[in-house]
């Protein structure tokens, strides 16, 4: 059957739980900042979708979300690049990438 | 000049005065006297000059409040206050008494203010005062009228107050306001009965417009009593009389002018006014009545025992004033009243004047049991203070005579009762005067300062004997029917008369007989009646309970509910819900986006899942 | 796509988990592509399959991690967890198979799409002001990764 945008967008959804999978249920920091990946990822697909899926009245797809797309991937690599030099500098005083050892900042 | 130009100088010229003696005086004692004395003498001359002339017709008016033009034609809160003059016979005369008294008595300050301290404000003060007197004597509304009974409480105090260092007159200038004040709600309460049934303020229009108390005229002797109760305090009836003797602090030349002539008759004044309509309330009437005639009768059983000079002098008005308001209560015209008025201020201002002399002699002593045999030492005060005596007593071809005996007669037609009580004031009245005049007057010195007593400058000595020409003359129907319209009663009982001369007669020998030898105390000694019949200290304890309680109460309202509740409530609030809200700093990353995550999905489900 | 998803999510060695990612992210421009948009897959590759990952796999020698020991289990945060995600997966399905204008397929293209043309006009004049604040925003981030990787901080 040709898939329809409700495919797409449950694929986008169950990405994105995968994403919280790791978020949720991984003590190693660096396999939560994947997850992180993952969600975002999760959300240019659907993105993605809803751009092919709503035309313009040209005929064309509709390219605000891809421009959309475009910002995303470009703040996210950003992000990562940022969050591994926080880990780096925390792994450097804790020597740990265990998330349960990052608790000082509680009451 | 106008005639209505002239009422309003005579209005204006006094306050004008005030504030420029309060710029100007510290340029010398002559310039403040000066001026006050100008002042007054201007507007007593204009007075005169509006006696001879015509009663004014059309209202002489500045538009000042007026509600019409806000709330329509139509509406029932119409609230109509003018600035307005008005010239009858009724203010005429007594712009007569208050102005050419006021002179007499700023003339006579000169004299004795000279040695004393605060001398340019006195004289502000005194101006201040007459412009407030002239103001109730000239009002043609009931609010313009309140207006300027609240400034003559205003100058009262301040006059009174004149020695604020001492702590007996700042309590009695404060106690006089106090008490003024209480009358004064009455009478505002009364202006507004008043207004509501009648729908108008001004004088006239009120006393036409007594139709509308038709359906409940009980209402109208409610608002004549509650109006009546601004009479109560401002010429110290009882209750409300405490204030009058204690407002012997100030000096004399204010006690003569105020708290003698014009100010505390001024209630009466302001009943004569509204004299038709306090006729048509025969409650009213009543209760007006009784309280003039026990006001007469009390006040000189406290007098026969004072010692002050000065404060006997203070009963003795209270008491007259009570005649006054029992005339008002038994004439059947606002001249009943409003003569006797007319002669009392005449005789008590001359009365307090010679009282001054006295003291100023005996270096500011006003204890009679320290005074003795000043006759021959004082021969003009001696013989100005018996006139004056005389004529308050009543004795026959004297003024007070004449005035006095019309109320008593009134009264006789009226009730029984009232008619025993007023005569029996006049033993009283006979035996106290005399009492003083014997004590003072005659026998030996008592104290060094009554033998080295020398008589008072001319500068207070004419006064005296201006007034006392008034005093001897005024009440005798050549005179007093230039300015006052009265009637005598018909059908009077036989007995009437000489029952009063032969009380008068028992008061005057009595007292005579009793202190002829008097030593250096008081032979007769009744302690009620020195004690002012525990009426004082009845107040004293009264205030001191209602204060204490009200302080104890809000003490316990600000430490248990202000303090208690709001502040500290809200504090430990703050803080308690804080503790609890610190536990949910967990310091585990996972922990917050679990709740992260249960919060998105719980948003998602009541948005979507429940549409 | 999703294999590759769960690899990333439960394999115990970090540098399995890199290259599951990296598998995913292929397959993710793989999905672009069947959606037209050809521009946005390449990006993908290039960007996240190539730098982002790359940083990753430095990290992950950088630091030398080990495959993860395993600790005691948290049964409740875990329960907790399950959940959380049970919950969020029915809502989506629930939610997407409601909404009719979901059900349609694919609407044709009018033509061949030339899409890096496109994109690229879109980008640049409707929304020039954002593609700045990217510019800065990189800078900022470069910056800041500098700071925080000095030994010695001041």
């Amino acid at each position: 059957m040709a898939p329809t945008l409700a495919h797409y967008l449950v694929v986008s959804g169950l990405l994105f739980t995968l994403g919280m999978t790791a978020v949720l249920l991984r003590r190693n920091i660096l396999i939560i900042f994947m997850g992180l990946e993952l969600m975002l990822n999760a959300a240019n697909l659907s993105l993605v979708s809803f751009s092919r899926f709503n035309l313009s009245p040209a005929g064309l797809p509709a390219y605000d979300a891809q421009i959309l797309v475009f910002f995303i991937i470009t703040v996210a690599a950003a992000e990562v690049a940022v969050g591994l030099a926080i880990i780096v500098a925390l792994y450097r005083s804790l020597q740990t990438t265990h998330v349960e050892d990052l608790d000082t900042l509680k009451f | 000049m106008t005639p209505q130009s002239a009422a309003w100088f005579i209005l204006f010229t006094p306050l004008v005065m005030a504030v420029v003696i309060l710029f100007i005086g510290k340029l010398g004692k002559p310039v403040s006297s000066g001026l006050a004395i100008a002042g007054a003498a201007f507007t007593c001359v204009l007075s005169w000059w509006l006696f001879a002339g015509a009663d004014f017709v059309d209202p002489v008016r500045i538009e000042w409040i007026d509600f019409g033009k806000l709330v329509g034609a139509e509406s029932p809160a119409q609230f109509y206050v003018p600035i307005g003059l008005t010239i009858d016979a009724l203010s005429k005369v007594m712009l007569l008494v208050v102005t050419t008294i006021a002179t007499l008595v700023f003339i006579y300050s000169v004299g004795y203010m000279a040695t004393e301290e605060g001398y340019t404000r006195f004289f502000a003060a005194l101006s201040l005062f007459l412009f407030s007197m002239l103001g109730i004597v000239l009002a043609d509304n009931f609010v313009m009228m309140f207006i300027f009974w609240e400034l003559v409480g205003v100058s009262s105090f301040i006059l009174i107050g004149h020695y604020f260092g001492k702590d007996s007159a700042a309590e009695a200038c404060k106690q006089a306001f106090t008490l003024n004040r209480i009358g004064d709600f009455g009478f505002m309460l009364g202006i507004l009965v008043f207004w509501f049934v009648t729908g108008s303020v001004i004088f006239s229009e009120v006393g036409s417009s007594l139709g509308g108390f038709d359906e409940a005229p009980i209402w109208l002797n409610v608002a004549v009593i509650l109006v009546f109760c601004g009479t109560v305090g401002k010429s110290a009836q009882l209750p409300l009389h405490v204030w009058l003797p204690n407002s012997m602090e100030g000096p004399t030349p204010v006690s003569s002018l105020l708290h003698a002539a014009t100010m505390v008759a001024a209630g009466i004044y302001m009943l004569a006014r509204i004299f038709p309509i306090v006729l048509a309330a025969p409650i009213a009437l009543e209760v007006i009545g009784w309280i003039g005639a026990l006001t007469c009768f009390v006040a000189g059983l406290m007098a026969i025992q004072q010692n002050d000079i000065k404060r006997i002098l203070a009963y003795s008005t209270i008491s007259q004033l009570g005649y006054m308001v029992l005339g008002v209560a038994v004439g059947p015209v606002w001249g009943i009243p409003m003569f006797h008025l007319f002669t009392h201020a005449f005789f008590k201002c001359l009365l307090f004047l010679c009282a001054g002399s006295v003291i100023v002699g005996m270096h500011h002593k006003q204890d009679i049991w320290e005074m003795g045999g000043l006759a021959k030492k004082m021969p003009i005060t001696f013989l100005a203070m018996v006139i004056g005596t005389l004529a308050l007593i009543g004795c026959p071809f004297f003024a007070g005579s004449f005035s006095k005996d019309l109320i008593i007669e009134y009264a006789l037609g009226k009730s029984m009762l009232w008619y025993w009580i007023s005569a029996g004031a006049v033993v009283l009245t006979a035996a106290y005067m005399t009492r003083l005049i014997v004590v003072v007057f005659f026998g030996a010195p008592r104290t060094d300062h009554a033998r080295k007593a020398q008589e008072s400058s001319l500068i207070m000595t004419v006064p005296l004997m201006l007034l006392s020409l008034a005093a001897f003359g005024a009440g005798y129907p050549i005179i007093q029917k230039q300015f006052i319209p009265i009637t005598h009663p018909e059908n009077l009982a036989w007995w009437a008369h000489p029952v009063i001369l032969g009380f008068l007669v028992l008061g005057v020998v009595s007292a005579i007989l009793i202190y002829r030898r008097a030593g250096a105390k008081d032979p007769v000694s009744i302690p009620a009646f020195a004690n002012r019949l525990y009426i004082d200290d009845f107040y004293t304890w009264l205030v001191r309970w209602a204060q204490d309680g009200t302080a104890s109460l809000l003490g316990w309202v600000d430490r248990w509910i202000i303090e208690g509740v709001g502040v500290q409530f809200t504090a430990k609030l703050t803080w308690s819900v804080g503790f609890a809200l610190r536990f949910l700093q967990f310091g585990n990353i996972q922990a917050y986006v679990f709740f992260f995550g249960a919060g998105v999905v719980a948003l998602i489900y009541f948005l979507f899942a429940t549409t | 796509m999703l294999a590759a998803g769960l690899g990333v999510v439960f394999s115990r060695s970090p540098v399995n988990s890199a290259m599951c990612l990296v598998l995913a992210f292929v397959a993710l421009a793989a999905l672009f592509i069947t959606l037209d948009a050809f521009f946005i897959a390449v990006i993908q590759v290039l960007v996240y399959a190539g730098a982002v990952m790359v940083l990753f796999l430095f990290i992950i020698m950088l630091l030398d991690l080990k495959s993860e020991r395993t600790r005691k289990l948290n049964i409740p945060a875990c329960v907790g967890g399950a959940l959380v995600i049970g919950g969020f997966v029915g809502l989506l399905v629930k939610v997407i198979a409601s909404n009719p204008a979901f059900q349609a397929t694919k609407p044709a293209l009018s033509g061949p799409v030339d899409d890096v043309h496109a994109v690229g006009m879109t980008l640049f004049l409707d929304f020039n002001m954002p593609f700045q604040i990217i510019g800065v925003l990189l800078l900022v981030a470069t910056v800041g990764v500098v700071l925080l990787s000095k030994r010695q901080l001041d």
